[in-house]
């Protein structure tokens, strides 16, 4: 709920697909690509997501050892944990196995769940999103008011309620963080339609009789992406970073050998005075990867969003 | 005045249909659990026999739109049931953590609005100098960081190494203060135990810390932001250009229309914080409503963590009715709809 959270929500869907001055000639989609390139941070964003996305994609090649093979687990004590060694440059954790394989196989799980969550969230959300758009009248106040609900519960604790309810696995964390994201790209895509629906093209197409399917799907929806996707990209990184809150509230993948940096992060706090790296490098992967999705949608916005133009 | 009066029913009225759609929601998860409420009162090794007695019991075998009246019943005179695990009222609990988290909450505020106003204003009054690309750096880092780690870091080199500072609870257990409203800094004040009253605030530093960080990263940026774009408009060109002195056109002009958008960013935070300090007071084992919360996860104490957060949606609802209200009063255009 809460007007302000809506209208904020709503200012950045009134700004999609506004045609920018003096471009003419040039598609928007490549006139926003060809910003992008030219901006520094977005270049950064990129080459941060793009790397990790090779690690987790080569990761079987990249990692130097098996992430479930407790190699060192003789050498462990209370108390001790062995560090950086030959053949363990960053050391292992505290079951013995190499720390650098399960963060270069860590990866994969932390990002999968980034995607999945994400894609889940905005498919849900853009459903909703298009339904109250496309319609319009009482179906909209009816979807509207259940999305009002949705925002009124604030996402930690809506991610908590479902995974419980869902019970402890990897596919309950991606439908719980996905759902806390759901309200919000329906809000965003119906806004930005709602927008597009009153503009001069929709009513030519009208006016041509050209049939309201089409108007919608043909017209409306492409151009009232862009929020959207600016948005999308910005929880990619949401979607990771609560994911770690979720494993250390122990609503995580129960199975523990699987590496993921949520659960690694969570699970290293109780060694924390013995060996702080265990938690520091799962840690700082997920800043990174965070911070270049970050990076990445932030740039997007301005490269897609007239107003930040400069 | 009067219609300032018929904007705050009308927000007032909203929230009935907001209130109501969340108790459906949160009969609807409790019953949607496996088990239902009766394994959930009654534990995880509850027998069959007890499950059917406690269904009969408290009209669980009724048809669901009776049960949900009675809910709803319920839970307008705040009636939760009572915790598994301390077999206490769940309100009562509420209740008394609440000011602890509430406490909490003023404490990151304060810190995340002492410094980031400020900060965000001179990094854009300095555009382009190293402040202005920390404070964009740092404010991107302080939201990709996650809050329990920033909060086990703090609490490793500032309580549990260098010992500056205590490292959990909301005050020393040796300390015998007075309760009075459970809002330990207060009440230290008014018994005049000054001692318990900074204890008390010291135990809030590095939990306001950790908790106040995510709000810090957003001010600074919207505050930088918003001041970037008023230093442009045209009236303050207008005021500079009529000879007014810097620091009236800085005062009258420009930080106050920058502040317009900080100020509902802070009331949208602070009715975060009050609901998600989950995280931040189960690392301090702070004893405010969000430890509860986690206690009541790993127990799976369902009547706790149903009415807890009901509760605490409550309470979010109505933070952000006030900043709606608030921002209604700020900026009368927003009252014409």
């Amino acid at each position: 709920m809460g007007d302000v959270k809506r209208r904020r929500i709503d200012e950045l869907a009134a700004r999609a697909g506004q045609v920018p001055e003096g471009e003419g000639g040039v598609s928007l989609t490549r006139s926003a690509f060809r910003r992008l390139r030219r901006d520094p941070v977005a270049i950064i964003g990129a080459v941060i997501v793009v790397t990790f996305l090779l690690v987790a994609l080569f990761a079987p090649w990249l990692a130097p050892r098996d992430p479930l093979a407790q190699t060192l687990l003789s050498q462990i004590r209370p108390g001790l944990i062995p560090g950086s060694q030959e053949g363990f440059p960053l050391g292992v954790d505290n079951l013995g196995r190499d720390l650098l394989s399960r963060l270069i196989y860590g990866s994969r799980q932390s990002l999968m769940i980034g995607v999945v969550s994400t894609v889940l969230g905005v498919a849900a959300g853009m459903a909703l999103g298009i339904i109250a758009g496309a319609f319009g009248g009482w179906v909209d106040t009816v979807v509207m008011r259940f999305v009002d609900i949705l925002l009124s519960i604030p996402g930690l604790l809506m991610a908590i309620s479902i995974s419980v309810l869902l019970g402890q696995n990897q596919y309950a964390l991606m439908i719980a963080i996905a759902v806390t994201q759901v309200p919000i790209f329906a809000r965003l895509l119906r806004g930005s339609m709602l927008v597009q629906r009153g503009s001069d093209y929709a009513l030519a197409a009208r006016a041509l009789g050209i049939r309201k399917r089409r108007i919608v799907f043909g017209h409306v929806l492409p151009n009232s992406l862009s929020p959207v996707i600016v948005q999308a990209t910005l929880s990619l990184a949401t979607a990771i970073i609560e994911a770690a809150a979720l494993s250390f509230l122990g609503l995580g993948d129960p199975d523990l050998a699987r590496p993921e940096w949520g659960a690694m992060l969570a699970n290293a706090q109780a060694f924390l005075s013995v060996r702080p790296e265990l938690a520091v490098y799962p840690a700082l992967c997920i800043i990174v990867v965070a911070l270049g999705f970050t990076l990445l949608g932030e740039s997007l916005r301005e490269a897609l969003d007239p107003k930040f133009r400069r | 005045m009067e219609h300032v009066l018929r904007f705050i029913v009308r927000r007032l009225l909203q929230l009935i249909p907001i209130l109501l759609g969340l108790s459906v929601l949160l009969f609807a998860w409790l019953r949607a659990l496996p088990g239902g409420p009766a394994q959930a009162a009654l534990g995880e090794r509850a027998t069959p026999e007890a499950i059917a007695r406690y269904n009969e019991l408290f009209g669980l075998d009724e048809p669901l739109i009776v049960q949900y009246l009675r809910f709803l019943g319920r839970a307008i005179r705040l009636d939760f049931g009572t915790s598994a695990r301390t077999g206490r009222a769940v309100t009562t609990e509420f209740l008394e953590r609440m000011p602890g988290t509430i406490e909490l909450t003023i404490f990151a505020m304060i810190f995340a609005i002492g410094v980031g106003i400020p900060l965000g204003y001179l990094a854009a009054r300095r555009h382009g100098s190293w402040l202005d690309s920390t404070s964009v750096i740092g404010s991107l880092l302080g939201v990709a960081i996650p809050v329990f780690f920033l909060a086990y870091l703090l609490r490793l080199g500032f309580a549990v190494e260098l010992g500056w500072l205590p490292g959990s609870g909301r005050q020393d257990v040796r300390m015998d203060a007075t309760r009075i409203t459970n809002f330990y800094v207060l009440d230290g004040l008014l018994t005049r135990e000054w001692d318990a009253a900074w204890d008390a605030v010291l135990h809030l530093v590095l939990p306001a810390i950790a908790l106040g960080t995510i709000p810090l990263a957003i001010i600074v940026r919207i505050t930088r932001a918003s001041v970037l774009d008023v230093v442009n408009e045209d009236y303050v060109r207008t005021a500079n250009a009529k000879g007014l002195a810097t620091s009236t056109v800085r005062r009258r002009h420009i930080i106050k229309n920058a502040l317009l958008p900080v100020s509902t960013t802070i009331g949208l935070q602070t009715g975060l914080l009050l609901s998600g300090a989950v995280l931040t007071e189960s690392v301090f084992a702070f004893g405010g409503v969000g430890s509860a919360l986690y206690d009541a996860l790993f127990a799976r104490d369902f009547a706790v963590l149903q009415g807890f957060i009901l509760m605490l949606a409550i309470v979010y609802v109505l933070v952000n009715l006030l900043v709606d209200i608030s921002y209604g009063l700020l900026d009368p255009r927003v009252r014409v709809r």
